[in-house]
């Protein structure tokens, strides 16, 4: 038996895009910071009352959403879950058009059809947030079909939890993916659980790289609170499946440092083990130390993706309510 | 003029739209070297290829959902779900995601995908291979729905789905797949959305779908030697609707009954009655009556499946029932 790691020995380490330099990690963790000040400004916004609708933030996984979207080219797609903010400014969308669309206005990514659950962005190759767990999976196969059918190379990476490994979705998509040898990347977020349940009681394995073997899918295990590890495995799982050499499945280990929604009381979770998490696993922390950064680089930082983020909530407070029978439109093309 | 079976009718619109067009292409469960469990796709395999005549898994909900995939991507997928029944286990990719991209995006995506599916009684293959769920679909905004009953209908229709921007359900009838027709050596596209009069009369309309058309002329015959005179309206597209030629019709004959093998209650009829009385209250001579499939799961004894799913002498009766209140 090969480790899960050693499986993808054959592919040829990507000079362009495989090493990642302290300016390439450096630009991760603004990216991730920016991430992690609009989530906390999400939350801050939604406890004042001023955010409909349901929300989750993924205060932890920043490194895998980041990691991921950096090693892909313009072309590639996503498509993404109901914990969708951080894949979505991954993918390029500006934090103005996503907080837009998080209050609902004409200006946000999914003009005020979507919400934070079903944030898309066409142009940027984000075919959309799903909330049906698993719902995305079966569409990214058929994109990667797609691609393939026109010889374009192009990528479809799906993300998903741990959870979305339990439902038919998840293994009619690999299935068929592994079947047809199709460009396509399936980044599972295990952040160990879903919802409210711990993988112990959902899933009958440890070893997540099992459900791929089933399929004869190659198979990678990254730690997922490494951006610069993440990027890596990235890189070689995306130019495997661009190389027409078949999909991937790639586990980002990772934690969920929130509860599944906003105002979650965890009661099912220790609250030690979320504060241990906390000072060990958080992956902003970690880059921060891994780049050397002083506090004055830091605070520059912060402050930028700060302002940042504050110009997105005046930006969306700003911005043009839909009229009610808006609602009659998009329903056809 | 070539005479096409509906069967072939199906065939040639997807083979057509296939030479045309390399963006189509079909996939099911034993589509390829089988041609289809009702034998509609044999012969595609060998002009196209497995590539675009691709045999799947059983996997319904994967394949609906790699349809959608590829027809976000500007492809034009034809997929086959081999018993409509089992469209239930493709209704998450259908309804949530088929349905809901384009809207949930604001109008960024567009799904151009066909789903075909056949079904209904009279094989007596029992409650999981014989429904018509054609009810769960009109209902799902951004789903459009078809039904054709004759091969020229089913041919041009299919190819105008194919071509539809938006997420098509396709049903076809199981029993009308031998059904032959003469029709043009080319392909005439049918417009989506447009209901047709298979028959004019005076005194009642009848609304009929799939099956249930050809019951409604065989009634039609039968009542006319009775003095009564039937028009049968076949709105062939169930959604969008085609209330106007359906409400037209019933404002000149001043009775209605509408007809469909799937069960009466909350049907597909339900929704038509309900235009007909809104739209033409001051025309109606009469209640009017729904031929349906009585509510429960289509039972396997041939006895018991004849007993429970309508047939022209049902039509005939109800018919009957709506002269009977004219008093005049």
């Amino acid at each position: 038996m090969h480790a899960p790691e050693s499986r993808l020995a054959h592919v040829a380490k990507v000079e362009r895009k495989g090493s990642v330099s302290g300016e390439l990690l450096r630009e991760f963790f603004r990216e991730m910071l920016l991430i992690r000040r609009f989530e906390e400004k999400v939350e801050e916004r939604f406890r004042a009352g001023e955010l409909p609708g349901f929300l989750h933030v993924a205060i932890g996984q920043e490194a895998v959403a980041v990691g991921v979207c950096r090693a892909l080219e313009e072309g590639d797609v996503i498509a993404s879950t109901h914990r969708a903010h951080g894949h979505t400014l991954a993918k390029g969308t500006h934090p103005n058009e996503l907080m837009a669309e998080l209050y609902g206005k004409l200006e946000g990514c999914s003009h005020g059809y979507g919400g934070s659950m079903h944030l898309y962005d066409v142009e940027r190759g984000n075919l959309g947030a799903n909330a049906v767990v698993g719902g995305g999976l079966p569409a990214i196969v058929g994109a990667a079909l797609a691609f393939k059918f026109r010889d374009e190379p192009r990528v479809a990476v799906a993300f998903f939890g741990d959870g979305a490994t339990n439902i038919g979705t998840f293994h009619e998509a690999l299935n068929l993916a592994q079947l047809w040898n199709v460009p396509a990347v399936f980044v599972c977020e295990n952040n160990h659980w879903a919802e409210s349940t711990p993988a112990k009681q959902h899933m009958p394995i440890e070893d997540m790289t099992k459900r791929a073997e089933a399929f004869g899918m190659e198979s990678m295990k990254v730690d997922g609170q490494s951006a610069g590890k993440v990027y890596e495995a990235a890189v070689k799982a995306v130019e495997h499946a661009r190389s027409g050499r078949g999909p991937v499945f790639l586990v980002a280990e990772t934690y969920r440092l929130t509860g599944h929604y906003i105002g979650d009381p965890q009661v099912y979770r220790p609250k030690e083990e979320l504060e241990h998490l906390r000072e060990t696993e958080d992956p902003i922390d970690k880059l921060r130390a891994e780049l050397g950064l002083s506090d004055e680089e830091f605070e520059e930082l912060d402050q930028e993706v700060t302002e940042l983020v504050e110009g997105s909530v005046e930006f969306a407070k700003n911005g043009t309510d839909p009229k009610p029978d808006d609602a009659l439109k998009n329903v056809y093309a | 003029m070539p005479e096409l079976s509906y069967r072939e009718a199906v065939r040639d619109a997807l083979a057509t739209a296939m030479r045309k067009d390399e963006d189509v292409f079909i996939m099911g469960e034993d589509i390829a070297e089988m041609g289809g469990s009702m034998g509609v796709t044999q012969g595609l395999l060998d002009e196209f290829g497995p590539e675009r005549v691709r045999n799947t898994p059983i996997s319904e909900i994967g394949i609906v959902g790699a349809g959608i995939g590829a027809a976000m991507q500007g492809m034009r997928p034809v997929v086959e779900i081999m018993y409509e029944d089992f469209l239930t286990l493709s209704a998450e990719q259908i309804v949530n995601q088929a349905a809901k991209h384009r809207y949930m995006s604001g109008g960024q995506l567009k799904v151009p995908l066909t789903i075909r599916t056949q079904g209904g009684a009279g094989w007596s293959p029992g409650a999981q291979h014989a429904q018509q769920l054609e009810a769960w679909f009109v209902h799902i905004p951004g789903l459009k729905v078809v039904f054709p009953s004759t091969p020229t209908d089913v041919r041009g229709l299919l190819y105008s789905a194919i071509y539809e921007d938006n997420p098509v359900i396709f049903f076809e009838h199981r029993t009308l797949y031998g059904l032959k027709e003469e029709m043009p050596e080319e392909l005439e596209p049918i417009p989506l959305g447009r209901a047709r009069v298979l028959r004019e009369g005076e005194d009642v309309t009848v609304v009929a779908t799939g099956r249930l058309v050809h019951e409604a002329l065989d009634a039609a015959k039968h009542v006319e030697e009775q003095g009564v005179s039937v028009e049968v309206v076949d709105p062939r597209t169930l959604q969008p609707l085609d209330e106007e030629m359906i409400v037209e019709s019933v404002k000149k004959t001043t009775r209605c009954v509408v007809a469909h093998e799937a069960v009466t209650r909350m049907g597909f009829g339900a929704e038509v009655a309900a235009v007909v009385q809104h739209d033409a209250f001051d025309w109606l001579d009469a209640p009017i009556e729904r031929v349906g499939a009585r509510f429960t799961p289509i039972p396997f004894a041939p006895v018991m499946e004849e007993y429970v799913v309508p047939h022209a002498k049902d039509v005939v009766a109800a018919i009957q029932r709506t002269v009977a209140r004219d008093v005049d």
